[in-house]
């Protein structure tokens, strides 16, 4: 192990009571298989994933049964082997309380495999071949937002990872299901991770963990050995788990607004995260279940279990012996991020990390809020270092411009502020709604200019077929006109023709013999030079006519016509008179 | 089981009540030794600014409509009281506290919408309102005990009766021998003297900054030395105000001769300084809102203070120093916002929207 590497301290941050003693004296228990499992098509962040089994199927353990949607969507597999009973929507984990189109499926008790493809020489595979593994497993951050790790491993292709971060800070109060996963499967992490090495080619992996889980570091200490990873042993603070912070305390670097860690070359992921990769790659199994901590007041014995995605929330609190009258409020995740869950017939799915059934003096109500102070301590307390006061009058005053000016989108809602602000002011909620309230003024106006455009768009084509419409129907006329023209002429020449010959006989066969000699002439170079630059001039002088009717307004058109037809008439003289020397001649 | 709500669900233990009962606690040193070297005065001034503040604000927020209970028992309004009776003259009459306290409550906090609307320190609107109506009840400061081992002439430090007659019968007794000017102004008033004949001829001065003073400046340094280790709030405000004011005197300094402007120790010990440095411009309400504003707003009450102190009509200028610091808040907000993660530069100025 070599000397603890540099680490920087981010701004803010509080010390809120950590209460993870209370899950964690019973080590890492097994959750007994349910009779019935809630599979929700969406556990992750992108689209939801496409049922492939049909209603009364049998489906093996392991076996897919819902595939990706597009690049940005995980599969689902079954957890256990049973009977599929019905694909309809179904209670859902989510602050929204909304259900989700989900899979039932029923345990047949068997727990069956299906036949599963480990694959212990992963270091000849291709980085591709390990990243399409990953994505099959259905493998999504196990740490809360849920992102899929296919894609996040492989989300700046043109830029080079050169730190690869390992998350096993867990900062929330209460929550113990990465520090008993670092525990108990140490070794099976570390083998992750270098799956995860093989695919990144990272110049350094850093493990952070805070320094409250002795028992966590020196598990890890111990499986890292000589392998080119450092254990980074960082000061309890929340929110110091957040990906942002973690980079900022590990590296000194921040992302930028609006970026992805990649962008500054760091990728992160949570342990269970390469735990599952482990699982995924080496042993074949795609995932199916995951540490969950079940702690609480309410709870008789919290724990933390290994427990199937889709075991109903029900089921995991009856296992930590729930006292139901006891029970004030049920929270999915930890006390500061987590959200409230008002059925317990919900599963956990892949980004379920704790379960918090608190009593009425664990999470009491919030006191009434008292008017804004202005006291600064919310700004103190900030890890993104802006002014949540400022924020707060802003968001009450609904001055959207103000609020991102103040940078309210890179408020990661750790909820620091609302922690300690002495008047009970709910700001994250304040931020939140702010947040909402401007993407959908956005949304409106992306699809207002879309309607614009489209607008335009027709107007546009509209125009262009009117102008069409405008030159078919003049060169129309001009033929007509032409037409018209020639036979005017032709009468007039017949009755001059007959005029003459009745008036004057005589030069009559002069040009009688002129037409005909016209008709026998060949023209002579100089002439049918002559005759193509009259033709030319006619031609360039008929087209800007043409120009003008359609644009009658255009300056620059109306001013070349007279020069057009100056040309124009010199050429054609110049050709007749050339013509007629000849007939002389 | 609880109604749904969003994160976070655990909330710490701090309160603005506790804030505004840390904030009344750490004044305790200086009034301590406002009594022992004032006699009862100041004890009768904070008892009846703080009946007539709950008074004042109960009245408001019942014509407001609003809990009245509820928001009493935030304690902002003792807070105002308690400063402004700091302020005020020991003995000064019961009218003089009155319409102080109820210009402060009323004009000072509920026209603007009650407490954390205000944009001026009420305490100091209702201070600086009677300073510029009752010049003269404003100014008789009484002496101090101890007086009469150097003077033996002027009467000693009053008794409670006679503290009370002098508050609720202003005039009824003789205020010759009584009352005396205070040390800034006596520099302000002077033109003859060195300031070490000044500190001869005047008992006024004592040591550094004006007998009794240096010590209730001493006391109420500890108090807010007291505040800042309970982080009630940060050392900006403080520091930026005593630091601007010691530059300030330092740099117009031009020796101890008839002419003095006062020596840097004086200006930071004497008046009201240290009281409006801890007491005054911490008041986040009325202040800038980022750390760097609020270094801003605390050196620009100091370079005000001085500038007022010696070329200005009035001896103190923390009270005004501080309304006009107040105004420049909200500016000074726009020009000191903090670098946010991930940006490579604040957002300063007045613009608006992302950019």
């Amino acid at each position: 192990m070599t000397a603890q590497p540099r680490i920087w301290d981010i701004p803010g941050g509080i010390h809120p009571p950590q209460n993870k003693h209370q899950s964690t004296a019973r080590g890492l228990e097994q959750m007994p298989l349910p009779a019935r499992l809630v599979l929700p098509l969406l556990q992750h962040i992108g689209n939801r994933a496409v049922p492939v089994v049909q209603i009364g199927e049998r489906v093996l353990k392991g076996q897919l049964i819902a595939e990706a949607n597009g690049p940005l969507s995980c599969p689902v597999h079954a957890p256990t082997s049973g009977i599929v009973r019905a694909i309809e929507p179904a209670p859902y984990p989510h602050a929204s309380g909304l259900a989700e189109l989900a899979i039932i499926l029923e345990s047949d008790g068997q727990d069956e495999w299906t036949e599963l493809r480990p694959l212990l020489d992963y270091r000849d595979e291709q980085p591709l071949n390990l990243l399409d593994r990953i994505r099959a497993a259905g493998i999504s951050g196990l740490g809360g937002a849920g992102f899929p790790t296919a894609v996040k491993l492989a989300s700046r292709p043109d830029h080079h990872i050169d730190t690869l971060i390992i998350n096993g800070t867990e900062c929330e109060p209460y929550i113990t299901a990465d520090d008993m996963t670092m525990r108990h499967r140490a070794p099976q992490i570390v083998a992750g991770i270098e799956v995860l090495m093989h695919i990144l080619k990272p110049d350094q992996v850093l493990i952070g963990i805070e320094d409250n889980k002795p028992e966590a570091i020196a598990a890890m200490r111990e499986a890292v050995g000589e392998r080119p990873m450092q254990v980074v042993v960082i000061p309890t603070k929340y929110p110091s788990g957040g990906e942002k912070q973690l980079i900022q305390i590990l590296t000194g670097k921040e992302v930028p607004s609006g970026g992805l860690p990649a962008d500054i070359g760091i990728l992160c992921q949570n342990v269970g995260t390469a735990l599952a990769v482990h699982d995924a790659v080496l042993l074949g199994r795609p995932l199916i279940s995951r540490i969950t901590t079940l702690t609480g007041a309410a709870l008789e014995r919290p724990t933390n279990v290994e427990a199937l995605i889709g075991t109903p929330i029900a089921d995991l609190l009856a296992f930590a012996g729930l006292r139901q009258n006891r029970l004030y409020r049920l929270v999915m995740g930890g006390p500061m991020m987590g959200f409230t869950l008002l059925d317990s017939s919900a599963p956990i799915i892949k980004t379920s990390n704790c379960l918090l059934a608190g009593t009425i003096e664990e999470l009491p109500p919030p006191p009434p809020a008292l008017p804004c102070i202005r006291c600064g301590l919310c700004a103190e307390a900030c890890p993104a270092e802006l002014l949540p006061q400022q924020l707060h009058w802003f968001a009450i005053g609904k001055d959207y411009e103000q609020l991102q000016r103040q940078n309210l989108f890179d408020c990661i809602e750790c909820g620091a502020c609302a922690y300690v602000c002495p008047s009970s002011i709910p700001l994250v909620q304040y931020f939140r709604a702010g947040k909402a309230e401007i993407r959908g003024i956005e949304l409106q106006q992306s699809r207002a200019e879309h309607s614009r455009q489209r607008f335009e768009q027709r107007q546009e084509r509209l125009e262009r077929e009117a102008e069409q419409r405008e030159l078919e129907r003049q060169a129309r006329a001009e033929k007509a006109a032409r037409a018209k023209a020639a036979r005017e002429a032709q009468a007039a020449q017949q009755q001059t023709e007959q005029s003459e010959q009745a008036t004057e006989p005589k030069p009559a066969e002069p040009d009688l013999a002129r037409i005909q000699s016209r008709k026998v002439t060949t023209l002579s170079a100089e002439q049918k030079q002559l005759k193509i630059a009259a033709a030319t001039a006619r031609m360039a002088l008929q087209r800007a006519q043409k120009q003008l009717a359609a644009n009658p307004d255009n300056a620059d058109l109306q001013a070349q016509i007279p020069t057009l037809e100056q040309a124009f008439t010199q050429a054609q003289q110049a050709f007749d008179a050339q013509m007629s020397d000849q007939e002389k001649q | 089981m609880a109604a749904p709500m969003s994160s976070p669900h655990a909330q710490g233990s701090n309160r603005t009540r506790t804030i505004m009962l840390q904030v009344l606690g750490a004044t305790a040193p200086g009034i301590a030794l406002m009594t022992w070297f004032f006699g009862w005065g100041t004890l009768i001034n904070i008892l009846l600014a703080s009946t007539c503040a709950i008074g004042f604000e109960a009245a408001i927020l019942r014509l407001r409509r609003r809990p009245i209970g509820f928001y009493l028992n935030d304690g902002s309004a003792l807070v105002t009281a308690w400063l402004l009776a700091l302020a005020l003259p020991p003995y000064a009459p019961w009218w003089l506290v009155l319409v102080a306290i109820g210009f402060a409550i009323t004009f000072g906090k509920h026209l603007y919408g009650g407490l954390g609307q205000n944009p001026f320190n009420p305490a100091m609107l209702g201070y600086a309102m009677v300073l510029v109506s009752f010049p003269m009840e404003m100014t008789s400061w009484p002496v101090w005990r101890g007086i009469e081992q150097l003077q033996p002439a002027f009467a000693p430090t009053l008794g409670l009766m006679e503290g009370l007659q002098r508050v609720f019968m202003p005039g009824s007794l003789p205020a010759d021998g009584w009352a005396t000017a205070t040390a800034l102004d006596l520099l302000k008033n002077n033109s003859a003297l060195t300031m070490a004949e000044l500190q001869q001829a005047q008992p006024a001065f004592g040591s550094m900054a004006g007998r009794a003073w240096e010590w209730v400046a001493l006391a109420y340094l500890a108090g807010g030395l007291y505040l800042l280790y309970k982080r009630i709030y940060s050392w900006h405000a403080p520091v930026g105000m005593l630091g601007a004011l010691a530059v300030m005197s330092l740099l117009f300094w031009n020796g101890s001769g008839s002419g003095s402007n006062g020596s840097p120790l004086f200006h930071l010990l004497g008046g009201a300084t240290i009281l409006g440095a801890f007491f005054i411009a911490t008041d986040p309400v009325t202040s800038a809102t980022s750390n760097r504003g609020r270094l801003v707003f605390g050196i620009g009450i100091g370079v005000l203070v001085y500038v007022i102190r010696v070329w200005g009509n009035y001896p103190d200028a923390v009270a005004f120093a501080v309304l006009l610091m107040n105004l420049c808040a909200p500016t000074i907000d726009y020009y000191t916002t903090p670098r946010t993660y991930g940006h490579r530069k604040a957002k300063r100025g007045l613009g608006k929207g992302a950019e």
